[in-house]
């Protein structure tokens, strides 16, 4: 099979490579890094009908201008609402098309959502750095951030028509307040900022990149002093720092910090807390830790379910007419 | 290894079973538990949070991804779908039951310091503020034995501890930027070799040409948390060289 070859024309502000993660080395400083929205990534590997987990772009609200310059490939665009120009034609993520030589490939900033991700039907051609491509963004280590003029090389590279088109949105988990389980350094708190962060409604602010979400909001002065020792963080973690600010430390967040945790966002809600863009409401909702390992169960269980969903190509329409007739045969597939 | 045998002739002096307090469990979202032995920092809750990770990787409890030990708590994540907190408190619970206590049981490090201009840029303001000669701070810095107490910040930020009192110092009020990988800096009773060009409010006293992110897949971090780390001082051109050396190697 041949390499699809692509020349970047214009590539904003944190616009990464990522995988599934960079998993197992928190205890020597290294965040997992990954996709910021681990749904929509998911979604665009299931799509083309890739392995999972397999290496894509992060694309920013700065967004990604590319050319196809040799070759061929299939690709697709989730996550948030962006903008798709090739080679001419105007669409929306999340859809799946392909590209040749000697077309564009525009993805930009739409209506809503933060980050979009792209994906190829092949494998991009990259170092790893501890048995991952994700781009640690502070540091640079892994497959790094893209820049204009760089060349990115799809190995392995197919077409495949019978996946093109628009790809089912989500229909779970998409709205309502973010769920929490407090602490675990609430007890620094008084009760009444405790019961102040699930009812007041913050604001993202523009202080937002890969490591973290400041919010903006009523104050959460901890009592006393703030000099607890260093203690570790997680995806989700909220930290609130000596002014009293909160942020929600993300796929990039340092590992320890001192500044103590007043709440940690649940797994399966991360992913749409990233989508969000400056000047949006967050609302936060307390549930047990019980209730947080039940509702990821049933998150991962409608999410598996909706990746099959998406997976099966939908054909060209001879194919489509064929597996009627199949189907009707009863010969499976 | 890491279990002490009672004999007729010899106390085990350096094992000790502590677990006098019940550490505190916190959920951490729905997948990790931070589990904690003190609300300030002492050795003796650093030591149970070490005994408690080594002997979480002898004895993984099921569904437990990776353990990240820390000053006073160490956290335990775990695979949401195939276990919950309480089914990992209740591992943790029966590890600590026979948890065995050792003072010191990593291995011993050695790492390069060039403490020559222009590497050292605060060597005479540490000296100013400790009413020491940049000689005595040097010399100080490398008397002293250090721990690897647990990595933060960023890859391969290894907080060592043990600073001698004579040379601490506090923070700078702001940080400068832009401080070189390989900078050794400290502040108060903690030391650091940095491996990103990052901004620092610490003291930068030398700089090593010991990589702490070796680039080497089957042992890519020099440190484990809980090795003992000493100095040893370099000259510039042994500097170069083990630059050189580390670029072609």
């Amino acid at each position: 099979m041949a390499d699809a070859v692509f020349s970047v024309s214009f590539a904003g502000p944190l616009v990464t490579f990522q995988d599934a993660g960079r998993l197992g080395h928190m205890r020597f400083g290294v965040a997992a890094s990954g996709p910021m929205d681990r749904l929509a990534f998911d979604g665009a590997h299931a799509a083309l009908g890739n392995g999972a987990g397999q290496t894509a772009i992060e694309v920013s609200l700065g967004g990604l201008v590319m050319e196809c310059t040799s070759g061929a490939v299939t690709l697709a665009i989730t996550g948030g609402d962006f903008g798709v120009e090739h080679a001419g034609r105007k669409t929306k993520s999340p859809t799946i098309l392909t590209i040749e030589k000697g077309e564009r490939l525009a993805i930009r900033a739409g209506q809503s959502g933060s980050w979009a991700y792209l994906a190829f039907a092949g494998q991009v051609r990259l170092h790893d750095w501890l048995g991952s491509q994700s781009t640690h963004s502070t540091s640079g280590f892994g497959g790094g951030a893209l820049q204009a003029g760089q060349v990115v090389t799809i190995k392995d590279a197919v077409t495949r028509q019978d996946r093109e088109g628009e790809i089912p949105l989500a229909d779970f988990n998409s709205d309502g307040a973010i769920r929490v389980v407090m602490g675990p350094q609430d007890q620094h708190f008084g009760s009444q900022v405790l019961d102040r962060f699930v009812s007041d409604p913050f604001k993202v602010t523009d202080a937002y990149d890969r490591m973290g979400m400041r919010l903006n909001g009523p104050s959460f002065k901890p009592d006393g002093a703030l000099s607890i020792p260093s203690e570790p963080i997680v995806r989700g973690s909220v930290q609130v720092s000596g002014d009293g600010v909160p942020t929600v430390l993300l796929a990039d967040h340092q590992t320890t910090g001192g500044y103590p945790k007043i709440a940690t966002v649940i797994s399966c809600d991360t992913d749409r807390l990233a989508q969000m863009r400056a000047g949006q409401i967050v609302r936060f909702v307390s549930v047990t830790a019980q209730d947080a390992v039940d509702a990821t169960r049933l998150y991962q269980a409608e999410k598996s379910e909706y990746l099959d969903a998406i997976s099966v190509a939908r054909g060209t329409l001879e194919q489509r007419l064929m597996r009627e007739n199949l189907i009707q045969g009863a010969i499976e597939d | 290894m890491g279990v002490c045998r009672r004999t007729a002739f010899k106390s085990p002096a350096s094992c000790r079973k502590i677990v006098k307090v019940e550490p505190s469990f916190k959920p951490v979202a729905d997948h990790a538990v931070l589990v904690t032995f003190a609300d300030t920092i002492s050795a003796e809750a650093h030591e149970t949070v070490l005994a408690l990770d080594k002997a979480l990787s002898v004895n993984p409890i099921k569904g437990v991804i990776e353990t990240v030990p820390a000053l006073v708590n160490i956290l335990v994540s775990f695979d949401p779908i195939v276990t919950d907190h309480v089914q990992v408190q209740s591992g943790v619970k029966d590890l600590l039951k026979a948890l065995v206590v050792q003072k010191q049981s990593g291995a011993a490090r050695r790492v390069q310091v060039c403490y020559d201009p222009p590497f050292a840029p605060d060597l005479d303001v540490v000296a100013q503020a400790t009413g020491l000669s940049s000689d005595a701070v040097i010399n100080a810095h490398l008397s002293g034995e250090y721990d690897v107490l647990m990595y933060g910040f960023a890859p391969g930020y290894a907080y060592l501890s043990g600073v001698l009192a004579s040379i601490q110092v506090p923070r700078k009020p702001t940080p400068v930027r832009d401080v070189a990988a390989g900078s050794v800096i400290i502040a108060g009773p903690q030391c650091l070799v940095t491996t990103l060009n990052m901004p620092t409010g610490w003291s930068i006293i030398g700089r090593s040409p010991t990589k702490v992110l070796t680039g080497d897949p089957d042992a890519p971090f020099f440190f484990d948390v809980g090795d003992r780390v000493t100095f040893q001082r370099i000259d510039r051109s042994t500097f170069d060289q083990a630059q050189k050396d580390a670029a072609h190697g």
